[in-house]
């Protein structure tokens, strides 16, 4: 890579983030690559593009988000190029270029949800990890707290809606949730290993 | 078969009739291929794979299925588009990506009745001779993911998909494509640039038609989960007993989802057309909160237009005369509403009641448009900015007069002009409720805040007022 830093390379950098330390860092592995070829092994012959997807959501299910070093390659795992590959992850909100915390809050924040109370649970959310919901923003929708256990994002319409507020932590959804669900949830989260 | 029970709390209301939703929420009943087997699965299928691949179009050309995915096209005639003589692989993709702020329908098939959609998803794949079908399924539903991907290894062990299916000779994979949390993703062709590993811009049409020139470059049939899940009822009842039932032109059962002010909302399924929306939202939904009243509905998903609750309709009797009504008198299928402006799309109605701010809500919404548009072209990737811009202005009460109809003006100039139906879907929300509602929204400017300082010219004209703001 070139010293100058250009556009793409600003763009993709690794930010850090205090929850690296709960994921193990994006390494090539002989197990990894046997994993995204299957993955490839999906699709029709010659279309290995396809996978850029599944191999992505693979890494970040495994490492937390995309580094830059994955990204060079995931292009090589699907025969693509790596600013192929960067398009795809800078485009996404679901995919992430910086390490989210071990447990990662998503709150809808789409209309029915807003309509039951979605926007005061996020700053309550907010104060409880120790976030600032202002440095929140279009550019860096996701904040980690501190001690990289948690972090938070507020997302769009979850396809719950008569059910609101609804929160996803990684990959559970809790809905019609109050205040106090979010206390026992956190200490309840905080006590697993 | 037996008498079904509910999870206790969860029953389905007296007036709706559960087919797609039989099982969900259904006492002792899990996603296993074994429950759904023993509740009658797979034997649709074992009837179809007899038939010809035309006959089961027909079949469904002839219940006149419409798909449920928004948009309301005919699913059958949809499948003939495929082009004759065509010598390329056919693809079938199951749009499960739902993202249409206040639609939740799907979500519970893929969740609690993976299999049903399977079956309605083979089915229509022999159809159309496609052997490669791929559920695009949003990022958001990861347990589904995994649920669906179960069902597949359950399905293929029971050969009821992979090679020879039944022994027919007709062979099919399906697998499971995971989105990653974009709403443009639900536009049909946009959901095939994601599939095929590009950034997911919707593709123009003409000549992207997916039926034509779809996934990569063949001819490929997109359809929502609900629309798959009735096939599968269809092919079971018969296209002409389909046909019979409800709406004469948009027949078969709806599920429809109600959020926002309302005392019970939830899912409901009822037959098109059997009940009016005033009936859905004081009998089944149990009325508004108390001490409130229905101020406003937006009836299919949040890009539908807003109704406004007081507002005297006027519709034609069948003799010529002309009768008043209002929202609550208009019946619940996929036309009715059309008549007067809005639509009925995906099924998602969101309910205000008179403690709401309209232009809150709009700018909630301009928000999600704005964060959304993929910025392929410039009108909607501009507009929405702009739009949000503009009524957090005026909600901020820092909005002048003209901001509304400037407001109104950016939606009037994103629809039309875009490469997909997004740029519709983002505008038709604000130019209902800067229509509808404009008192609440001149309400909150001040005339005096025309010469705010957005500008040198206006800052320099502001040095001579003498009000303050
Ligand atoms: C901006 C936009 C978003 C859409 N989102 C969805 C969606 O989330 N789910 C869906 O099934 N269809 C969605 N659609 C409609 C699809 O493009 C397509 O019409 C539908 O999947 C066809 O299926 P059907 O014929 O079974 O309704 C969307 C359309 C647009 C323009
Ligand atoms: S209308 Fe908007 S969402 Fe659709 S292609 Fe254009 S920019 Fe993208
Ligand atoms: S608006 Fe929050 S789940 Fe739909």
């Amino acid at each position: 890579m070139s010293e100058q830093p250009n556009a793409i390379d600003a763009l993709t950098a690794a930010k850090p983030s205090p929850g690296e330390k709960y994921f193990p860092k994006f390494e090539v592995t002989k197990e990894l690559t046997e994993e995204a070829a299957k993955l490839v092994a999906l699709y029709p012959e010659g279309k290995e593009q396809s996978a850029v997807l599944p191999i992505i959501h693979m890494i970040q299910e495994k490492h937390g988000y995309i580094c830059p070093e994955a990204m060079p390659w995931i292009a090589e795992m699907c025969k693509s190029t790596p600013i192929h590959v960067a398009g795809v992850v800078t485009f996404y909100p679901g995919i992430h270029t910086s390490c989210p915390g071990k447990y990662h809050f998503r709150v809808c924040r789409t209309i029915a949800c807003a309509l039951s109370g979605g926007e005061e649970l996020m700053a309550y959310i907010c104060g409880k990890i120790g976030v600032d919901p202002a440095s929140l923003t279009d550019e860096h929708p996701m904040a980690v707290s501190p001690d990289g256990l948690w972090s938070i994002e507020p997302v769009e319409c979850l396809a719950n809606c008569g059910f609101g507020p609804n929160v996803m932590i990684n990959d559970t959804l809790y809905s019609q949730v109050t205040p106090k669900m979010i206390d026992k949830l956190i200490s309840e989260y905080s006590k697993k290993d | 078969m037996s008498e079904i029970t509910y999870i206790r709390g969860r029953e389905p209301h007296p007036r709706e009739t559960r087919r797609i939703f039989r099982n969900i929420d259904r006492e002792g009943y899990n996603p296993s291929i074994k429950c759904f087997m023993e509740d009658g699965g797979y034997e649709t299928l074992k009837k179809a794979i007899k038939m010809e691949p035309a006959d089961v179009v027909n079949e469904v050309k002839k219940s006149g299925l419409r798909g449920r995915g928004g948009a309301g096209f005919p699913t059958g005639v949809k499948w003939t588009f495929i082009p004759k003589g065509n010598t390329k692989p056919v693809y079938l993709v199951c749009n499960c990506d739902e993202s249409e702020p206040g639609t939740f329908k799907d979500r519970f098939v893929v969740h609690q009745d993976p299999h049903q959609l399977l079956e309605g998803m083979i089915i229509a794949c022999y159809a159309v001779q496609a052997h490669f079908g791929v559920i695009y399924m949003r990022e958001e539903f990861p347990e589904a993911a995994k649920i669906m991907q179960n069902a597949i290894e359950e399905a293929k062990k029971k050969k009821f998909l992979g090679k020879n299916i039944l022994k027919s000779g007709f062979d099919l994979e399906i697998i499971v494509h995971r989105g990653a949390g974009a709403y443009i993703c639900g536009e049909e062709t946009g959901l095939i640039n994601s599939i095929e590993g590009l950034r997911p811009y919707p593709r123009i049409k003409p000549p992207f038609f997916p039926a034509a020139i779809g996934l990569y470059g063949c001819p490929t049939i997109v359809n929502n989960v609900e629309s798959l899940c009735q096939v599968r009822q269809v092919l079971m009842r018969g296209g002409e007993a389909f046909a019979a039932e409800g709406a004469q032109r948009s027949p078969g059962t709806r599920i429809i989802g109600v959020s926002g002010d309302v005392r019970r909302p939830g899912y409901y399924e009822i037959i098109s057309g059997s009940i009016t929306y005033g009936e859905l939202l004081y009998d089944i939904c149990g009325g508004p909160k108390r001490g409130r009243k229905f101020k406003a509905i937006i009836p299919g998903g949040a890009s539908a237009k807003v109704m406004r609750c007081d507002e005297v309709l006027k519709d034609r009797n069948p003799d010529g005369t002309v009768r008043e009504m209002s929202v609550f008198d208009i019946p619940l299928d996929l036309d009715s509403i059309a008549k007067f402006g809005s639509m009925s799309g995906s099924g998602g109605v969101i309910v205000m009641d008179d403690s709401r701010s309209m232009p809150k809500v709009l700018n909630n919404l301009n928000r999600f448009f704005a964060w959304e548009s993929c910025g392929q072209c410039s009108p909607c990737r501009e507009g929405n900015p702009w739009m949000l811009k503009l009524s957090t202005r005026i909600c901020e009460g820092k909005g002048s007069p003209e901001d509304v109809d400037l407001l109104k003006s950016v939606a009037d100039n994103i629809c039309g002009r875009t490469v997909c139906a997004f740029g519709e879907a983002c505008s038709w929300p604000t130019q209902a409720f800067t229509t509808k509602f404009r008192e609440e929204f001149l309400a909150l400017t001040k005339p005096i805040n025309a010469l705010k300082a957005h500008s040198p010219e206006t800052a320099e004209a502001r040095k001579y007022l003498i009000r303050e703001d």
